[in-house]
């Protein structure tokens, strides 16, 4: 068996850049704690052995108190040989770890990480004072650029197991501030332009401006771009190329049977339609490469930029004020906007807040009201086409939907959530080749993941439908479909697919020949029902069985009464454009007039602690 | 003068002095480097009631306002040109 190397530290200090260089695997980057929230691991070889290395989740204390520390801590107990990363800015606070990790019985050496951006930040380390104060190798290294990683392996033979004498925690700190004293110096020097827009971007006055700024640029960009590269795909590519093949196809098939079905689908006035036809070759393949991927590779982009520059935590600060009043702190924005991208990260993004109540209603609040990007950008190009103000009210919806969910789940659910303490790490210029490299993941994920589920999903359309069962749900459904929503019977086929993959779904409701009022409804239901089956696996896991099934009933009661409020109201009393301000509106008005009750149930408790 | 980080004002430094309520909290700080007798810097708050940035060594923590008004800080000194600013 292998030796098993761990890489512990806090978060953030380049555990899985380190691990990414020394494996070759790839693991996801980002410049804010709690990237990583489950090991992973992969094989290490050096000239003589053959090590398994293990990316540990980030964290501040081998204490565990949070699920997090506990997968650091046994992954420490379990391990031949530690590699300790440590942040060479942050010198004082990295080592506390580092004296808990000595305390133990493993043998170690430590990575001195970004010992550049500690020299521009005028902190000069003795490292040779460090080795011998702390009985251990102490290897400088960069590992954004990969300098001293070699090294690093080289020195792995003469890892050190040191027991030292356990220490409680005051006695630990008062002992590394002596230790630091004597081999850190820093240098007074100038503020740099990140650094004036780090402190811009948390101060109020310009941070909210800064975070509106940010936010609209990156919906902008994401429709923007993504319109334009879906656009020329499909003039290009679908049009242009695929078109006439799928057309001679057609023909050898004869233009019906089952095997057309399956694969070319249903041919509107003689012709393929890609958005209508139900394919696999032709709307399963143009929603996966026509619509999804342009939207998701131009969202991704943005997203990554985002994550690597150190924006994120900042605007958890700036939102969370608001995100208090919705039961969450500011922390739990990230969930919501990696949720944007695909629900299933954003899913285990949850496990970095502290209780079971944030947990609960983050997972809620993003599984009802944030559209995956491979939804949105079907809902973007096919809501579009029947004008602005009904796309403006299915946002407007969702937004409404996720506002006033959150404020009654905060007042129902006993308990509170705890506010935040969350390190903002310094602004960091993305670099290029990281940007691409993950970039380059995410769409590979997207293209393993979802390809067996879109085409999988449109095989079962075309069989159900072959069989009479779609006919057969639609009668049964009729009274809650028609009735309730106002949409035909065989709509409920598009709920049955959607938990297999909602953009196909959404697709789904094309051929219906939909009004434009129904469309939305379709589609605000459709997206806040349930979540796909990708998803729910992993929120089961998240919250447990019981919190889920709360959960789902909240899902399916709040996307019906949504469905039916639109019905009622739609085109019928109110005209789209108003109907989306409206609810915008009293959304903020309600967050605003019904205010916080957490800081009041936090601070009671702390009353009755102290 | 003892304050707490929400009563501390952006641009003032001192010393933790104490950390209200519960060993869990206080234990918790500490592990990310705010323990008794560090010295701490305020950076910013946002709003009244929002969360407050503080300044310890060379690393930002943003704290929210619950756990803000429970950490006690020994203010040292108050730097002038900052007294304009925003909190």
């Amino acid at each position: 068996m292998l030796r098993k190397i761990v890489l512990v530290g806090n978060p953030n200090v380049g555990k899985s850049v380190v691990f990414s260089h020394l494996t070759g695997s790839k693991v996801m980057i980002s410049n804010y704690a709690g990237t990583t929230v489950e090991f992973t691991s992969g094989e290490l070889n050096t000239e003589k052995e053959s090590f398994e290395l293990f990316d540990a989740p980030g964290t501040y204390s081998l204490t565990p108190s949070s699920k997090v520390e506990e997968v650091a801590s046994s992954l420490v107990d379990q391990a031949d040989l530690v590699i300790n990363v440590v942040d060479a800015t942050n010198l004082e606070r990295n080592l506390f770890l580092t004296m808990e990790v000595l305390e133990r019985d493993v043998p170690m050496i430590i990575a001195l990480n970004m010992i550049d951006e500690a020299g521009h930040k005028g902190v000069k380390i003795d490292i040779e004072k460090l080795e011998s104060l702390l009985g251990v190798p102490v290897i400088p290294t960069v590992a954004v650029s990969g300098e001293g990683l070699k090294n690093l392996i080289d020195t792995l033979p003469r890892a050190v197991n040191k027991i030292t004498e356990p220490l409680d925690t005051a006695a630990r700190w008062v002992h590394l501030g002596a230790l630091v004293g004597e081999v850190q110096e820093i240098v007074h020097r100038h503020h740099s332009w990140l650094e004036t827009l780090q402190d811009a971007s948390l101060r109020p006055l310009t941070g909210i401006p800064i975070a509106a700024a940010v936010l609209y640029i990156a919906f902008q960009l994401v429709i923007g771009l993504g319109e334009l590269m879906a656009g020329f795909i499909e003039k290009y590519f679908f049009e242009g190329l695929y078109e006439p093949l799928l057309a001679y196809l057609s023909n050898l098939l004869g233009g019906s049977g089952f095997l057309h079905a399956v694969l070319i689908g249903r041919l509107i006035d003689g012709e393929i339609v890609f958005e209508e036809s139900l394919g696999v070759l032709t709307t399963g393949v143009f929603v996966e490469f026509g619509v999804v991927l342009p939207f998701l590779a131009i969202f991704y982009l943005v997203l990554g930029f985002l994550e690597d520059s150190g924006y994120l935590p900042r605007l958890a600060v700036m939102v969370d004020r608001g995100m208090h009043r919705l039961g969450l702190h500011g922390y739990s924005v990230i969930p919501m906007v990696l949720g944007f991208g695909c629900n299933v990260p954003a899913a285990l993004a949850v496990r970095n807040l502290e209780s079971r109540r944030e947990k609960f209603i983050a997972c809620t609040l993003m599984a009802v009201a944030v559209p995956c990007m491979a939804q949105l950008a079907m809902i973007i190009g096919l809501v579009g086409r029947y004008g602005g103000a009904y796309l403006a009210v299915v946002f407007a919806s969702l937004f409404f939907i996720w506002i006033v969910l959150g404020l009654i789940i905060d007042r129902v659910m006993p308990g509170y959530t705890p506010s935040m303490v969350v390190e903002i790490p310094p602004y960091r210029i993305p670099s290029l080749k990281a940007q691409s490299k993950k970039l380059g993941m995410r769409i590979k994920g997207l293209i393993v993941h979802a390809t067996p589920y879109i085409l999988g999903g449109i095989l079962l359309v075309n069989i159900l439908y072959t069989v009479g069962f779609v006919d057969y749900l639609g009668y049964i459904f009729t009274p809650i479909i028609t009735g309730l929503l106002g949409l035909p019977g065989e709509a409920v086929s598009t709920l049955l697919i959607g938990f297999l993959r909602k953009d196909v779904a959404v697709a789904m409701l094309v051929p219906l020949g939909l009004s434009a009022r129904q469309f939305v409804i379709g589609t605000v239901v459709l997206a806040a029902y349930f979540p796909c089956a990708a998803t729910f696996t992993v929120l089961v896991k998240e919250m447990g069985v019981k919190d889920m099934l709360k959960s789902a009933a909240i899902m399916i009661v709040t996307a019906f009464t949504a469905g039916f409020v639109l019905n009622l109201l739609l085109d019928t009393i109110i005209p789209a454009a108003y109907l989306a301000f409206g609810l915008v509106a009293m959304a903020l008005i309600l967050a605003l007039v019904l205010g916080s009750t957490s800081d009041r149930r936090e601070l009671s408790d702390i009353d009755r602690v102290a | 003068m003892q304050v707490n980080l929400v009563e501390m004002k952006p641009g003032q430094s001192g010393i933790i002095s104490a950390v209200q309520g519960g060993h869990g909290f206080a234990t918790k700080l500490s592990h990310i480097g705010l323990h008794e007798g560090k010295k701490i810097k305020k950076i910013s708050s946002v709003f009244r009631h929002g969360p407050v940035m503080v300044c310890v060594d060379n690393f930002q923590v943003a704290i929210g306002y619950g756990k803000a008004v429970r950490i006690m800080v020994e203010v040292t000194n108050a730097e002038k040109n900052s007294s304009g600013r925003q909190s």
